[in-house]
């Protein structure tokens, strides 16, 4: 409760750009935590990991999806598909 | 008697002898052998039908249809040898084929009935070899790929590099590529230098051409999740703008659109699994995205495929991408005639959009529709709306044969 009391107020004093920076951090914070914290799998207790749906790559059937959002938006790269080559761009 | 036993035990003897094994001479266990014949590994059939429609056309300077069909299909062959050194090598040839239609190409000429780019086929051959070790899982390849359309080339070429960890939980990618394109420049009929029917239809071409690297991270974090952290930095110079889009000026001018001849991108995106109870899946992915030109995008996706039995899955998505746009967006007739840099193109706009469909998954054992080489098929949906008034909808069919 204490917490709140006083952090809740703290935000509003806070710029939108501050706001923005304090929430990479946490983020960084969090990831830099999961993966030190990672504990050793063994080969043989990955039969969920090895599970097909839980490859880290976009799946076969949105090769054509990310095209598609490549050329309706003005972000791409980082997603696994397309990142120059090419037009297609109509 | 004696010399009878002896000459029975040298007899024996010999007998043993040429049963012997010799240093030279070892039996290999049959289970690490591996053939060098060329070997089918897998071939991957994906098959796409995507129709849109808006009414922001940047061929007409951000008013008019947006209507396009586009019916892409690839196939891709994957085939393994081993070499002398035991090391596998995986050949990855793939074919591309999209045939779209768009009605806004019609409007680069309104006097032709259907201009040679309102339709058009694009084909994308690549060939990719990797050479990997699978005692540790490191690997290294090349790719090579080419594309054509009507008024569009390019080259390319790439190194993949694999590194992994001696427990096999983290694994480090590195990729770079170049595209070497070459854009066959058209303007709309009226600011052509030879204007009128049959005049010039282009003022030559110019090359666009694209460098990116990538670097990734993943990471086993426990039995049940994994992540990944991939940064994409990439430049393109050359003609970056497309030359048929239209831009109105506040004082009624109309001009080609111009856009810098650098760009500089960086996007830096997380993937993370994770297995949930023994039937769900939460596969999420987020992008940071920012650019040269002054784009600032930021994606989320989340599917959760449900798995209803081993060899069966529903997995429905969502994605939401929200866009801070180009500095040199402007909408119809509202640039000024000092902008050295125009464009009303509203895929560079300051827009968000949502993405929501669902897909199923077979894979049985004894092959899908009881093919035995159809190990996996995948049939997928999306409805896509953007805040600029722009639907459309996307199909795609996958099959994997083995």
């Amino acid at each position: 409760m204490i917490t709140i009391k006083y952090i809740v107020p703290i935000t509003f004093l806070l710029t939108d750009n501050m706001k923005k920076k304090i929430c990479g951090l946490a983020v960084f914070v969090a990831l830099s935590s999961a993966f030190t914290a990672c504990s050793s799998v063994k080969a043989y207790q990955k039969n969920k990991l090895n599970d097909s749906e839980m490859e880290l790559t976009a799946r076969k059937s949105q090769k054509f999806e990310q095209s598609f959002e490549l050329y309706r938006e003005g972000a791409s790269g980082a997603n696994g598909g397309k990142s120059g080559g090419g037009c297609g761009c109509n | 008697m004696k010399k009878i036993s002896l000459a029975a035990i040298a007899f024996y003897m010999s007998i043993l002898s040429t049963f012997a094994q010799t240093p030279e001479r070892t039996v290999s266990d049959s289970s690490a052998y591996q053939s060098r014949k060329l070997k089918l590994e897998e071939v991957n059939f994906v098959s796409s039908h995507y129709r849109q429609d808006g009414n922001n056309s940047a061929v007409t300077g951000g008013i008019g249809t947006e209507k396009l069909t586009d019916f892409a299909n690839s196939i891709d062959l994957h085939v393994s040898k081993y070499g002398l050194s035991g090391r596998k090598n995986t050949f990855n040839f793939e074919l591309g084929i999209d045939t779209y239609t768009s009605a806004s190409s019609d409007k680069i000429d309104p006097t032709t009935i259907s201009s040679a780019s309102s339709s058009d086929i694009r084909i994308y051959p690549s060939l990719n070899w990797t050479r990997e070790d699978e005692k540790t899982g490191n690997s290294f390849g090349f790719t090579g790929s080419y594309s054509t359309e009507y008024d569009y080339q390019s080259v390319g070429a790439g190194i993949n590099l694999t590194r992994l960890s001696k427990d096999k939980n983290r694994q480090f990618d590195f990729k770079a590529q170049a595209f070497l394109d070459t854009w066959k420049v058209i303007l709309p009929i009226e600011l052509r230098s030879v204007g009128g029917r049959g005049g010039e239809k282009s003022s030559g071409s110019s090359p666009r051409n694209s460098f990116s690297t990538s670097f990734s991270i993943s990471q086993v974090i426990n039995q049940r999740l994994q992540a990944l952290i991939i940064v994409e930095p990439s430049y393109q110079h050359g003609l970056l703008a497309t030359k048929y889009q239209r831009d109105y000026f506040t004082d009624g001018t109309v001009r080609a659109e111009n856009l810098p001849g650098d760009r500089y991108k960086l996007p830096i995106a997380l993937r993370l699994n994770y297995f949930m109870g023994d039937q769900f899946i939460l596969r999420s992915f987020y992008r940071f995205y920012t650019d040269s030109w002054g784009i600032r995008a930021h994606t989320a996706e989340l599917e959760v495929p449900i798995k209803l039995s081993s060899f069966f899955s529903v997995s429905p998505f969502y994605r939401y991408n929200k866009q801070d746009g180009t500095r040199y967006f402007a909408p119809y007739g509202k640039h000024s005639t000092a902008e050295t840099y125009y464009t009303s193109d509203y895929d560079l706009s300051s827009l968000h959009s949502n993405f929501i469909g669902a897909g199923i998954r077979l894979s049985p054992p004894n092959g899908v529709l009881g093919v035995q080489r159809i190990s996996d098929m995948e049939l997928r949906y999306g409805h896509y709306s953007r805040s600029t008034d722009l639907t459309s909808d996307a199909i795609t069919l996958a099959v994997k044969f083995k």
